[in-house]
């Protein structure tokens, strides 16, 4: 611990320079980055727009805990309320969550980590995020048309039948962007099969990729499912097909089927690609290989599959069938093993690592504790008993805020972070980030936690208002909000400012092992100068050594 | 792209998907599309009971296989092409039949 408590080696800043040419200045102008078929440029107009998304998300998410500082309805009419809780799940979701990671860091790095020029299809891509923003715009026109109030699930006869909100259109805005999803997923299992390196085979591709491949499958197999069922409330809506209308002969719970066979999946659709991050960034800050390789990378699959077969824990207290209720009740505490396999694999891999403390590190730490709090609670949520007496209270809120938020977002920042001085050819500030991923940590921790507690004391969720006696943890839920939001607000002010006045990262500040790191930072629009040939394993640690050893110095 | 093939056994797979379909075998799959579309609506108007649906269902099924295996040429696609439309198919048969064990077993009561 004396000397090496950072393995950050930057160039010497007096003489170092960005490469002369990289993909951000290759051309310029606002038509190069609009027609563009880099997939690293196309990572970054998605981050753009994501990120605008999460502030409309996150200011949605802070009028909900504002409303919620007081019993009484003081902020917000009742049923604004309810249009407020919906517009933040449905952004917060089809808007952030699903396309955070693959969208900008998976678009940016799967095809270097591979060893490819571009993704198999650079004007797909290009086109899933045209849809992505299309879709966006539908969501945000509904948003200033009046909202919708369904909440994020467009829950039958509810969305149907009884309410007289935008309904069709932010259903619109999720068809169109399910299928950017869609495109995305297919372009990275198309460029996975295909596209890799000589010698890169199936078990040396980094475990960011195998995530990304499993979340791919997820994505084109499961998205389709919710784009029809959307089409079929939209039908229903406008001319009443009676799908899900009883009177009709539908079935109302028909919609809760097909809507959790996608819903649940797209839960692994957020999270795989975070725990891809996780596998990266806890190999690299422990300078090991991550422990049970393989394990790893075959449980992102085993999640993506056993994902679909267990949705109807989504509706145990639904009316379902109580027989079927227990097949899914036992298939759902399956899906709790390859999650727990990495998470055992990643505490293993630290054990007797050479671990330090950067930033990324500390929120995949953050990471490794939210998200078993947040999975192990969701074995609670999914054994039959339990649920009845937790689910629809702010118990199950608490639940999916921690893996969602306390899981994916804390894996996003990571992710965002390490590669950040790649992305960008310039390190973020290390002190004031490390200070930013502690506030966050903290701010999340105030924020949620009560919330397991007003859960379990019956505080139900979805309602404006609420008995005085849940006050003092309701209040300590918003504080601790607060703090959350200045966390995310301080990466945004100082990553911007790096871009100018960030430190010369060079090609490989955190001496890692992927492709990526062995090329100029920002890389070249062409990626690699002549396609790698690979003969190492991934996070050969060894192999590392030995090729900074030999290096050739050069100048300039 | 002038990436270097990694595999020489992908690039053979590759060349079997260049078949050339003549259109004798598009106007056929055509008619027998058409003849079964007579055939659901002639047997729709005829009480079969429970099993009106099933036919229906049944034909539809067949036409959908006739889509994607000669329009969509699947049927002269790699194994790969294959697995990946085998694997929508099973994904939706999960969905039918785990669906189902709710809808069939919902009216046995409480244990």
């Amino acid at each position: 611990m004396s000397s090496a408590n950072t393995i950050v080696q930057l160039p010497d800043q007096s003489t170092a320079q960005l490469p002369r040419k990289h993909y951000l200045n290759q051309e310029l102008g606002l038509k190069s980055w609009l027609l563009t078929g880099d997939h690293k440029r196309i990572a970054m107009l998605y981050l753009f727009s994501i990120t605008f998304f999460f502030f409309i998300g996150g200011a949605f998410a802070s009028l909900i805990r504002l409303q919620l500082l007081t019993p009484g309805s003081d902020l917000l009419a009742p049923d604004t309320y309810n249009k407020v809780f919906s517009m933040h799940g449905i952004v917060m979701i089809f808007l952030f969550l699903v396309p955070s990671v693959p969208a900008t860091l998976g678009n940016f790095l799967i095809p270097i980590m591979i060893g490819a020029k571009d993704l198999a299809f650079p004007k797909i891509n290009l086109l899933s995020w045209y849809l992505f923003v299309a879709g966006g715009l539908f969501i945000l026109a509904a948003m200033i048309l009046g909202g919708v109030d369904t909440g994020w699930t467009f829950t039958t006869p509810l969305s149907t039948h009884y309410l007289n909100t935008h309904v069709v259109t932010a259903a619109l805005g999720i068809f169109i962007a399910g299928f950017a999803s869609i495109l995305t997923g297919l372009n990275f299992i198309v460029t996975i099969h295909r596209m890799r390196a000589p010698g890169m085979t199936w078990f040396r591709l980094p475990l960011f990729v195998w995530g990304h491949y499993a979340a791919s499958i997820l994505m084109v197999l499961g998205t389709p499912v919710l784009a029809i069922t959307l089409v079929l409330v939209a039908l229903e809506r406008t001319i009443g097909i009676g799908v899900f209308d009883p009177t009709k002969g539908g079935d109302p719970l028909l919609f809760q089927h097909l809507f959790w066979f996608y819903s649940h999946p797209a839960v692994y659709i957020m999270i795989l690609p975070g725990m891809a991050v996780i596998s990266e960034v806890i190999s690299t800050f422990s300078r090991k290989r991550i422990f049970g390789y393989t394990a790893v990378a075959f449980s992102s699959v085993a999640i993506a599959i056993f994902g679909f077969f267990v949705w109807e824990h989504h509706m145990f207290i639904m009316g379902v069938s109580n027989y079927s209720a227990l097949v899914f009740s036992l298939l759902t505490m399956l899906v709790a093993v390859p999650s727990a396999i990495k998470i055992f694999n990643w505490s293993a891999t630290l054990y007797k690592g050479s671990i330090t403390f950067e930033t990324p590190m500390l929120y995949a730490f953050g990471f490794l504790g939210l998200f078993t709090i947040g999975g192990l609670t969701g074995v609670f949520l999914g054994s039959m008993g339990m649920d009845v007496h937790l689910t629809e209270t702010y118990f199950i809120v608490a639940h999916f805020h921690f893996v969602m938020v306390g899981g994916m977002l804390m894996a996003y920042l990571a992710g965002m972070h390490f590669w950040w001085p790649k992305i960008t050819g310039r390190m973020y500030p290390e002190a004031i980030s490390k200070l930013a991923a502690v506030v966050t940590f903290i701010g999340f921790i105030f924020t949620f936690f009560p919330q397991f507690i007003l859960g379990y004391l019956g505080m139900p969720r979805r309602y404006a208002s609420y008995p005085p006696e849940f006050q003092v943890l309701n209040v300590l839920s918003t504080a601790g909000a607060s703090i959350l939001a200045v966390g995310y607000l301080l990466p945004m002010l100082y990553m911007p400012w790096s871009l100018k006045y960030g430190k010369i990262a060079g090609n490989n500040p955190w001496q890692a092992t992927g492709l990526e790191w062995q090329i100029t930072s920002p890389p070249l629009t062409e990626n690699f100068v002549e396609t790698p040939i690979v003969d190492h394993e991934a996070y050969d640690y060894e192999w590392l050594a030995n090729q900074t050893e030999h290096e050739v110095k050069t100048v300039g | 792209m002038s990436h270097p093939e990694s595999q020489h056994g992908s690039m053979d797979l590759e060349h079997q998907e260049h078949h050339v379909v003549g259109p004798k075998v598009y106007l056929l799959i055509f008619f027998t599309l058409l003849v079964c579309t007579g055939l659901t609506t002639w047997v729709a108007f005829i009480d079969l009971g429970v099993l009106n649906p099933v036919i229906a269902l049944a034909i539809a099924c067949f036409k959908a296989g006739l889509v994607v295996l000669f329009f969509m040429h699947i049927h002269y696609s790699s194994k790969l092409l294959k697995l990946t439309v085998a694997s929508g198919l099973f994904m939706f048969l999960v969905l039918i039949t785990m669906t189902l064990s709710d809808y069939i077993s919902r009216a046995w009561g409480l244990w």
